[in-house]
């Protein structure tokens, strides 16, 4: 696939290229829809193709960017495998800017999110770790993040349009360098289904089969764990995906649809056909500890995006990386399924527009978010880790992890793509005390009538300010 | 059985009894601590192999403790601590006895209701107040007077970004501010038994008031202010919640509100969390060890701390 | 408690009280004096008002308005009594973290602080090992909640937990998720608050019987009244301040957790407390700090009944 790589536009809103991957996919796209996906993320490679109609107001290059001198990054990447792939960049930065000095402010993953607001409105680093989607439209639009239309301009080639069209706030202005994304897909052992003879399954009723027979085989069927609260979203996003569509989903993120939606009912009567085969007591287990599950050969799938395999990796054992592989989720049966949508978020770096030091570090934080842009940085960064895909159109396949290169084919045959479903939908709705209550209350006994769970967050979503 | 015990005191087999349930409640008390330190001395490859509930086959290690001290810099986040808990105690203690001070040896006004202030804002929950507070942390400005660097530990005078937020002055004034309403209401009633002629004599030869509470009043109240010392210390080393909202850099936390930054990142299975929570339940600990005395006057002394 | 260290004029009547001679003795301090009087409870005061009473008053001006955390505040936020209906009548965590905050209370009132005052009085009886146990007892006690609360995960954990290990829960058919489960996570969090309450109720009551006049029990048991009998109807009166202090030490713990449900899940699927919900929602990446405002004013009116009792008790005793 490495052969069309480069710039290259799709001219006509017909079509469209997958990111990283050179393949052109057919779309329809509806220019009507677009409030519906403005609240719901360009989660679309449709609404991808169709954000990138905007102007990009131009700067003339050149003054961007400074040497030497210092940045600071405040990162949320407080596990080892990433953190270690940021020092490298950042290392690497340093050299090659000039001895640029970077100041790395790490605080732990949920730390960080919960407590962004106040952080981004205080003192924050110069730089930002942070997602696309509504979660990065959400946060310009408070007028908290920088916008970046010169950086952009210089790199915007290195990119498809898809990705341009991610970075973009409602003012269509630039927000952010998109780094790296990763799908949601269904994580196994090859040994483990070489060994039991398993057959990948490619329709529910295999699925379910599977999981009966390696619950007799005395493995956890499905690795699950949510005491986090957000895992949860990703089986409720790519059930709903699949059983009511891309549309609905995106309606039901931005509240076009309703949460008391027969179709809700469904996916949660769907769900706990699968509930049965999950980690005993996932509601207090964490993902990390379900990815050890996995690792452990104690669990036989596991339901998660790409990054589980910094687990694999972390575990020191280098034979656990190499016998990691995955499956797309299975068919249902559904018009849907022809979608094959799928969560594919991606991450991104921003400016803090209220980094009390942005005004002397402004061109070096921009070199910062310029070297972040190369394929060159984005590989050595994800060299220690396949959790995530290059997005730059440079960087080079042939070095990717062999994960890393199936992920970016899965996430190419994807017709439809969402971010995640705490990057679609308003922040306010996606919190501990609302949505991520709301799916461990219906996993706490996930064959209850769904009926009056579903007024409440139907409830709930009618109380919370119109954005 | 205890009833029984409670019953009739005298003969010995009640006694036998008790002390029966008392071993036992103890061992019971002792038990989830005991736990985590077995659990925190056996290599993670011995209890994956054999399960948490088991004798150690190779024996015992120091590994976790020496992967959770090296790789988390623990040392930094106990230094984090130290700089924000010493003044904070030193300070609080200066301000309380002030107030206890003259609201005890003197009359006015409001003198009760000063101390109602004081004691009332201690019984506050935090999150009361946290958002305002946050705010009023961003809108004060503070003078940046360059830094002190121990290796990577850096300590900045008194703010390192102009404000109250994130910064060591600033957990340390949340921490005076609020633990001065409950020294001030033990101070004061330690202070109210001493006699009032004290004071009154001294005013009398002509001694100023700053020189009677610093040299009179003070040195009277050495056990209470030792108490309080240990208490106070404790307080402010196990808090968690004011440096979590009020302080956003991550390395400067100190260590209590760390541990949720380090989970993730450090303590990967169950016997390094026992070995970090045990390293940072240490200096707790050693006061429970040589200050256990003082640690429990301070709390019967004020029987109030919420 | 503390009068055993009180200075030789202990004899004078109007120790421990105020002085008579009001205007006598104020007359007596130099103007510069007073200054300084005035500047030492002035500072104290004035960052008192500032950092607590202020922030407190303005959490409930907050309250009735709609502010997002971003910017300034305007009377264009103003939203009257909208957090405050939909608080009661559609957010539907409210009453859940209402009446965990009212289980926490009846837990520690009715099972913890019980438990710690018969320790103490137990170990109020001279008994040999008394120093040890009460040692045991009391080492939770200077522990903090997050350490607390990670000694305990080692206990409770589902697969790892010394619990289910021990009683051979951690096959899939009878595993016990303790802190997973949302009808007893809330129990399981209770046992490890309790670990560390229990300690504390005992180490206050014990020093309250301590000080108790021992005549007292001696007349009880001349008239033949069992230990039962005079503890609840001779020593329990007397200690009625100390009682008082218990009751509101243990109302306020129960207003204030907050650590270690934050700690184990961040206070959702069944540890919902109203601590909590003020911090999930003021302090999140949605800020919604005027809703989260009028929960935190909730607890402040429930917190005050408390703090009422207290100072009304310490005015008493000032008075």
């Amino acid at each position: 696939m490495g052969d069309s790589r480069g710039p290259k536009i799709a001219g006509s809103s017909e079509r469209i290229l997958i990111p990283g991957t050179g393949i052109e996919l057919p779309v329809d796209f509806d220019l009507s829809r677009r409030d519906m996906l403005k609240i719901a993320g360009y989660g679309s490679l449709a609404a991808f193709i169709a954000a990138c109609g905007g102007t990009t107001p131009t700067t003339t290059s050149g003054s961007v960017t400074a040497k030497g001198g210092s940045m600071s990054i405040g990162s949320y990447l407080s596990d080892a495998v990433p953190k270690k792939g940021l020092q490298d960049v950042v290392d690497a930065f340093t050299s090659a800017n000039g001895g640029t000095k970077v100041k790395v402010n790490t605080v732990d993953h949920g730390t960080f999110q919960n407590t962004i607001n106040n952080y981004l409105q205080a003192t924050p680093e110069d730089i930002f770790t942070w997602f696309s989607g509504h979660r990065m439209r959400f946060f310009a639009k408070k007028g908290l993040a920088q916008p970046i239309d010169d950086v952009w301009n210089d790199v915007k080639s290195n990119f498809t349009e898809g990705f341009a069209a991610s970075v973009k706030g409602d003012d269509g202005h630039v927000y952010a360098v998109p780094t790296s994304y990763y799908p949601w897909a269904i994580f196994y052992r090859k040994d483990v289904f070489t060994a039991r003879n398993y057959k990948i399954p490619t329709n529910w009723d295999d699925f379910i089969k599977l999981c009966q027979q390696m619950k007799k085989d005395n493995l956890i069927p499905m690795a699950f764990a949510d005491k986090d609260g957000w895992p949860a979203m990703g089986t409720f996003d790519i059930l709903n995906l699949r059983m009511n569509g891309y549309d609905f989903h995106v309606g039901l993120c931005g509240g076009q649809q309703k949460w008391t939606d027969p179709k809700v009912a469904n996916v949660f009567k769907k769900w706990a056909e699968l509930t049965p085969y999950y980690s005993p007591a996932f509601a207090g287990l964490t993902w990390q500890e379900a990815a050890q599950q996995l690792r452990q050969k104690k669990a036989g799938m596991y339901l998660l995006g790409l990054f589980v395999s910094e687990q694999f990796v972390s575990g020191g054992n280098a034979d656990d990386i190499n016998q990691l592989d995955f499956f797309p989720f299975p068919d249902l049966g559904t018009q849907y399924d022809s979608e094959k949508a799928l969560d594919a978020p991606i991450d991104v770096y921003m400016l803090a527009k209220k980094s009390p030091t942005l005004g002397t570090d402004s061109g070096q934080a921009k070199a910062f978010l310029e070297f972040m842009s190369k394929g060159s940085s984005q590989i050595t960064y994800w060299k220690a880790s396949p959790g995530a895909i290059p997005t730059a159109n440079d960087a080079d396949p042939s070095q990717y992890p062999a994960l890393t290169k199936k992920a970016a084919q899965i996430v190419s045959g994807a017709k439809r793509i969402t971010q995640f479903f705490d990057r679609d939908s308003r922040p306010d709705f996606s919190g501990p005390n609302a949505m991520q209550g709301f799916l461990l209350r219906y996993l706490s006994s996930p064959k209850q009538d769904t009926s009056s769970l579903q007024g409440q967050m139907q409830s709930f979503w009618d109380s919370l300010t119109p954005e | 059985m205890s009833a029984a015990a409670v019953r009739a005191p005298r003969i010995r087999p009640a006694r036998v009894v008790l002390h029966g349930f008392l071993i036992a409640m103890a061992a019971l008390w002792i038990f989830p601590l005991f736990w985590a330190i077995y659990s925190s001395l056996r290599p993670i490859s011995d209890t994956i192999q054999h399960g948490y509930l088991s004798w150690p086959s190779n024996g015992l290690s120091l590994i976790n403790y020496q992967t959770v001290w090296s790789q988390a810099e623990l040392p930094y986040y106990y230094l984090n601590t130290l700089v924000i808990a010493v003044p904070a105690v030193v300070l609080t203690l200066l301000l309380a006895s002030m107030v206890a001070f003259a609201c005890t040896q003197f009359s006015w006004r409001f003198n009760l209701a000063t101390l109602m202030i004081f004691t009332a804002g201690n019984l506050l929950p935090p999150q009361v107040i946290i958002v305002p507070l946050y705010r009023i942390y961003l809108a004060t400005p503070i003078p940046v007077l360059g830094e002190i660097d121990i290796g990577k530990f850096a300590f900045p005078i008194f703010s390192d970004r102009g404000l109250l937020y994130d910064q060591y002055i600033g957990i340390m004034l949340i921490h005076i501010v609020f633990q001065t309403g409950f020294a001030t209401f033990v101070l004061s009633n330690y202070m109210k038994t001493i006699s009032k002629e004290i004071t009154e004599s001294a005013i009398v030869d002509g001694a100023h008031v700053l020189r009677i509470w610093w040299n009179i009043v003070l040195p009277l109240c050495r056990p209470a202010l030792a108490a309080m010392a240990t208490l106070l210390f404790t307080f402010i080393y196990n808090d968690f919640f004011w440096a979590l909202i009020l302080m956003s850099t991550g390395s400067k936390r100190p260590i209590t509100s760390a541990l949720n930054n380090l989970q993730g990142e450090f303590f990967v299975n169950n016997n390094l969390i026992a070995a970090g929570a045990l390293l940072v339940a240490i200096p707790p600990i050693l006061v429970y060890i040589f200050l256990q005395k003082q640690f429990i006057a301070g709390l019967t002394l004020g029987s109030t701390k919420g | 408690m503390a009068t055993s260290i009180t200075p030789a004029r202990e004899d004078s009547p109007e120790a421990g009280e105020l002085a008579p001679t009001r205007r006598g003795r104020y007359n007596v301090l130099t103007r510069y004096d007073r200054r300084v009087l005035m500047l030492m409870v002035g500072i104290p005061l004035l960052l008192e008002i500032i950092f607590i009473w202020w922030p407190t008053l303005s959490s409930i001006l907050l309250s009735f308005t709609n502010y997002d955390g971003v910017g300034d505040v305007g009377p264009q936020n103003f939203v009257g009594l909208k957090n405050y209906q939909f608080m009661f009548s559609g957010y539907t965590l409210f009453w859940p973290a209402f009446f965990h905050n009212v289980i926490w209370l009846a837990w520690l009132a009715f099972i913890a602080t019980p438990i710690g005052i018969f320790f103490a009085v137990l170990l109020d009886r001279e008994l040999s090992g008394t120093a040890f146990y009460q040692s045991v007892f009391f080492l939770p006690v200077v522990l903090s909640l997050v350490i607390v609360g990670f000694i305990w995960e080692l206990q409770f954990s589902p697969t790892e937990g010394f619990i289910n290990n021990a009683f051979g829960l951690t096959k899939a058919n009878n595993i016990i998720d303790w802190l997973g489960n949302p009808r007893i996570n809330l129990f399981a969090i209770l046992i490890a608050a309790s670990w560390r309450h229990v300690g504390y109720i005992m180490v206050i009551y014990l020093s309250g019987l301590k000080s108790v006049d021992p005549t007292l029990r001696e007349a009880a048991k001349v008239d033949g009244a069992n230990e039962f009998r005079t503890f609840f109807r001779v020593i329990f009166p007397v200690m009625a301040p100390i009682n008082t202090v218990v009751a509101v030490i243990t109302t306020i713990e129960a207003l204030r957790a907050f650590d270690i449900a934050f700690i184990v899940n961040q206070g959702k699927n069944g540890l919902e407390l109203l601590s909590i919900l003020i911090t999930n929602n003021s302090i999140s990446e949605a800020s919604l700090v005027g809703f989260g405002s009028a929960i935190a004013v909730i607890l402040l009116v429930i917190s005050l009944g408390p703090i009422i009792v207290f100072l009304s008790r310490v005015m008493r005793t000032t008075s």
